[in-house]
């Protein structure tokens, strides 16, 4: 009974069963461990992320100047940026837009600086659903190269006020 | 009024239950229940509005009643029915009285107050922020205070369980070990500790940055500390959740634990390595260096899984067993058509067990890996995890135990035992089609925390390939058939408790 004490001696050794289930399962963790490394090294799939702190005011001027530097055009009140090949990029969260909208061409591998100068917001980028979190004070730097072209979008998936969900963006890929 | 020390012998189980001991399990078990009802009703608002068939709510209750929601659920129905369990598993598994129970009662009363200032903050609106409340997003100072208060009491709390057990072994109210559960239990209550150790680390400064004493308060700092609180308590509730389906095996069929090495070394693994666990919360934040993740995604992860999966084996091994020693023997699987069925407490284990191992536990696993992290961060798919953690995996192994709670410490009889047998089917159901719901609208890329998945305000147009809308109605009729799974349990115990006939002494009548 779980609930009385056991007998005196219960430090027993483990049936057969017991024993080959656990050594399974010990083996298939080892295996899963083995493959976060794995994965890591060899899938070259993970961002490499360079912590790097930047304070909401200093994000703000930069990326102001790179869409300053780099604007096309306008839709819907938020600047289209085309930077150049290779360019640094920044994508700034605020409530409740990501600015700028984005002109990319594929192929190209571009260093993007994602981060927030209000609230935590989540960076979501549709169809092909990754997810990165935005932290304000932090930039979140991640090297992506588009590997298709088309329209993508960015949803907000993190809870940021009464307008988050009306806070989408866009990258258009050439 | 009865003298605290009252003592009497419970007739099925032959433990002596002190009167304060109970109590107390009653006033907490009972403000659980409470609790869940709230939760329960703004499960039901929440899930009708992100239907966008029927789309509730204004996009302003919906942000405060899914904080509702979070809060009355994860924390006060799950804690306040966890420090009832505390009290029970060494109170009454030990025969013993409970120590200091009127520091007992101060710490219920701080964790009422406590929870009702949170309360009333969401319910004004004053405190959107989700139960996660990420800097910068600022709640009104009360909230802070209210969150501290309730969790100064759970740490009480925690220490009357260590104080029992203390009192207990000094006053040899029992011979050799402790009993399995209590073991778990106290593996529990230490998680808690430490849980509720960064929870002052993180809310103290927090509630003093919000009255303007505190100037900056680092938002990735804040999600690291929060985690060690907020995923370190639901490493408390699996620890619980295991501990009561051992109990329910044993209550439902007499099990008895066929190796108490492994299952009491398996509960081990859980102090030692699920408190690493909580970074997984951050394998998409900018702040993490890859080997970081990469240390804490393999071995301190899969440790704590090992641990999981040794009681997945134990539990229904010491079912099998017991129902083989009772006879069952035909092929391979008599033992488990010929289980109680018709009882709630045998098929809550069983359902608590499928859906926290099969849903939560391989959602758990998968998504914690640093790469689907990266597609299931923060979509409605991780809602779907917890769903079957935490709702399909403890809150159902929680039910199931009410009913026998009813009868053995509250020394009432169970109205309506069938009702309570069809909940606990109800719900189960109910709950899996809520996870696939979630599961599948959040590998298309729903978003949690979300008004309106049609986008219809966006200022950018956008709108979701039609399976998302599909799942999203899947899991709003899971939803459904879950809430009133959840309803009849609130009736059927609200009933009993206050209803029930009163069982004679001597009446040794389970259910
Ligand atoms: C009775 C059936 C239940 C239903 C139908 C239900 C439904 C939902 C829905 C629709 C959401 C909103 C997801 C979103 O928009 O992101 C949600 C969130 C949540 N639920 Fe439940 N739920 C139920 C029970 C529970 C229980 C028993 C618990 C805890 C023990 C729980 C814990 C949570 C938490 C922590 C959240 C997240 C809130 C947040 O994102 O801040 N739920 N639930
Ligand atoms: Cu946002
Ligand atoms: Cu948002």
């Amino acid at each position: 009974m779980s609930i009385m004490s056991p007998e005196k001696y219960w430090w027993k050794p483990a049936d057969l069963q017991e024993k080959i289930w656990i050594t399974i399962a010990m083996l298939w963790c080892l295996v899963l461990t083995i493959m976060m490394f794995g994965w890591h090294f060899f899938g070259t799939q993970n961002p490499s992320i360079e912590p790097l702190k930047i304070t909401p005011e200093n994000y703000r001027t930069v990326s102001e100047a790179f869409i300053a530097k780099y604007k096309v055009g306008e839709e819907a009140g938020i600047p289209i940026v085309a930077p150049p090949d290779g360019a640094d990029v920044y994508l700034r969260a605020q409530m409740w837009n990501w600015t700028p909208i984005l002109k990319l061409k594929k192929g190209v591998n571009y260093k993007f600086h994602i981060s927030s100068v209000d609230l935590m917001h989540g960076f979501s980028l549709m169809p092909i659903v990754m997810n990165f979190q935005i932290v304000p004070g932090h930039d979140n730097i991640l090297n992506m190269t588009p590997t298709s072209t088309g329209t993508f979008h960015i949803l907000c998936n993190e809870f940021c006020g009464i307008g988050h969900h009306t806070m989408i963006g866009k990258i258009i890929v050439i | 009024m009865s003298n605290e020390l009252d003592v009497r012998t419970c007739p099925i189980t032959g433990k002596k239950v002190f009167k304060n001991a109970q109590n107390l399990i009653w006033i907490n078990a009972v403000t659980a229940v409470v609790f869940i009802l709230i939760g329960g009703i703004m499960a039901f608002t929440v899930a009708m509005t992100r239907w966008p068939a029927v789309h509730l709510l204004s996009a302003d209750m919906f942000y405060r009643f899914l904080t509702a929601h979070g809060f009355n659920m994860l924390i006060f129905w799950i804690v306040f029915f966890e420090i009832a369990g505390l009290y029970f598993g060494s109170a009454v598994l030990l025969n013993s009285r409970l120590a200091a129970p009127r520091l007992a009662w101060f710490a219920y009363i701080l964790m009422l107050v406590g929870a009702i200032i949170v309360d009333i903050m969401i319910f004004t609106g004053k405190a959107t922020v989700m139960f996660t409340s990420y800097v910068p997003l600022k709640a009104d100072p009360l909230y802070y205070v209210g969150v501290i208060l309730f969790a100064v009491g759970a740490l009480i709390g925690c220490a009357i369980f260590f104080g029992t057990l203390a009192v207990a072994k000094a006053e040899k109210t029992y011979e050799g070990s402790v009993p399995l559960v209590t073991f778990g239990l106290s593996a529990a209550a230490i998680i808690a500790v430490w849980t509720l150790a960064c929870g002052a680390i993180i809310y103290i400064p927090t509630f003093l940055w919000s009255i303007g004493l505190i100037q900056n308060l680092d938002a990735a700092m804040y999600r690291l500390i929060f985690w060690g609180l907020g995923h370190a308590s639901q490493q408390i509730n699996v620890t619980a959740m295991v501990s009561v389906w051992y109990l329910l095996a044993t209550l439902t069929v007499g099990a008895k634990p066929v190796n108490e090495k492994i299952c009491r070394s398996a509960f081990v693994l859980y102090i030692l390595f699920i408190n690493l666990a909580p970074e997984h919360h951050l394998l998409t934040d900018p702040t993490l260096s890859p080997w970081h993740k990469m240390v804490n995604t393999s071995y301190m992860m899969y440790l704590a899984v090992l641990a999981s999966m040794i009681h997945a084996l134990a539990i229904p091994m010491t079912a099998e067993v017991a129902q083989r020693k009772k006879g069952y023997t035909k092929g391979m699987f008599e033992w488990l058509t010929k289980a109680p069925w018709n009882e709630p407490g045998f098929p809550a284990m069983i359902f608590s067990l499928i859906l926290f191992g099969f849903i939560g536990g391989i959602t758990g696993v998968t998504y914690g890996t640093e790469q689907l992290s990266i597609k299931s961060h923060n979509t409605w798919a991780l809602t779907g995890h917890y769903h079957g953690t935490v709702v399909g995996g403890t809150t159902l192994a929680f039910m199931g135990l009410t009913y026998y709670v009813i009868p053995l410490i509250f020394r009432r009889n169970l109205i309506g035992k069938k009702w309570a047998t069809a909940q606990v089917y109800i719900y189960a159901i109910g709950i899996t089609l809520l996870t696939i719901g979630m599961g599948g609208a959040g590998t298309l890329g729903s978003p949690r925390r979300h008004w309106d998945v049609t986008f219809a305000d966006a200022i950018i147009p956008f709108s979701f390939d039609p399976t998302v809308i599909l799942f999203t109605t899947i899991a709003a009729i899971g939803g459904l058939i879950a809430v009133t799974g959840g309803a009849i349990y609130v009736g059927v115990s609200v009933l009993s408790v206050f209803f029930g006939r009163k069982l004679a002494p001597n009446e040794a009548k389970l259910l």
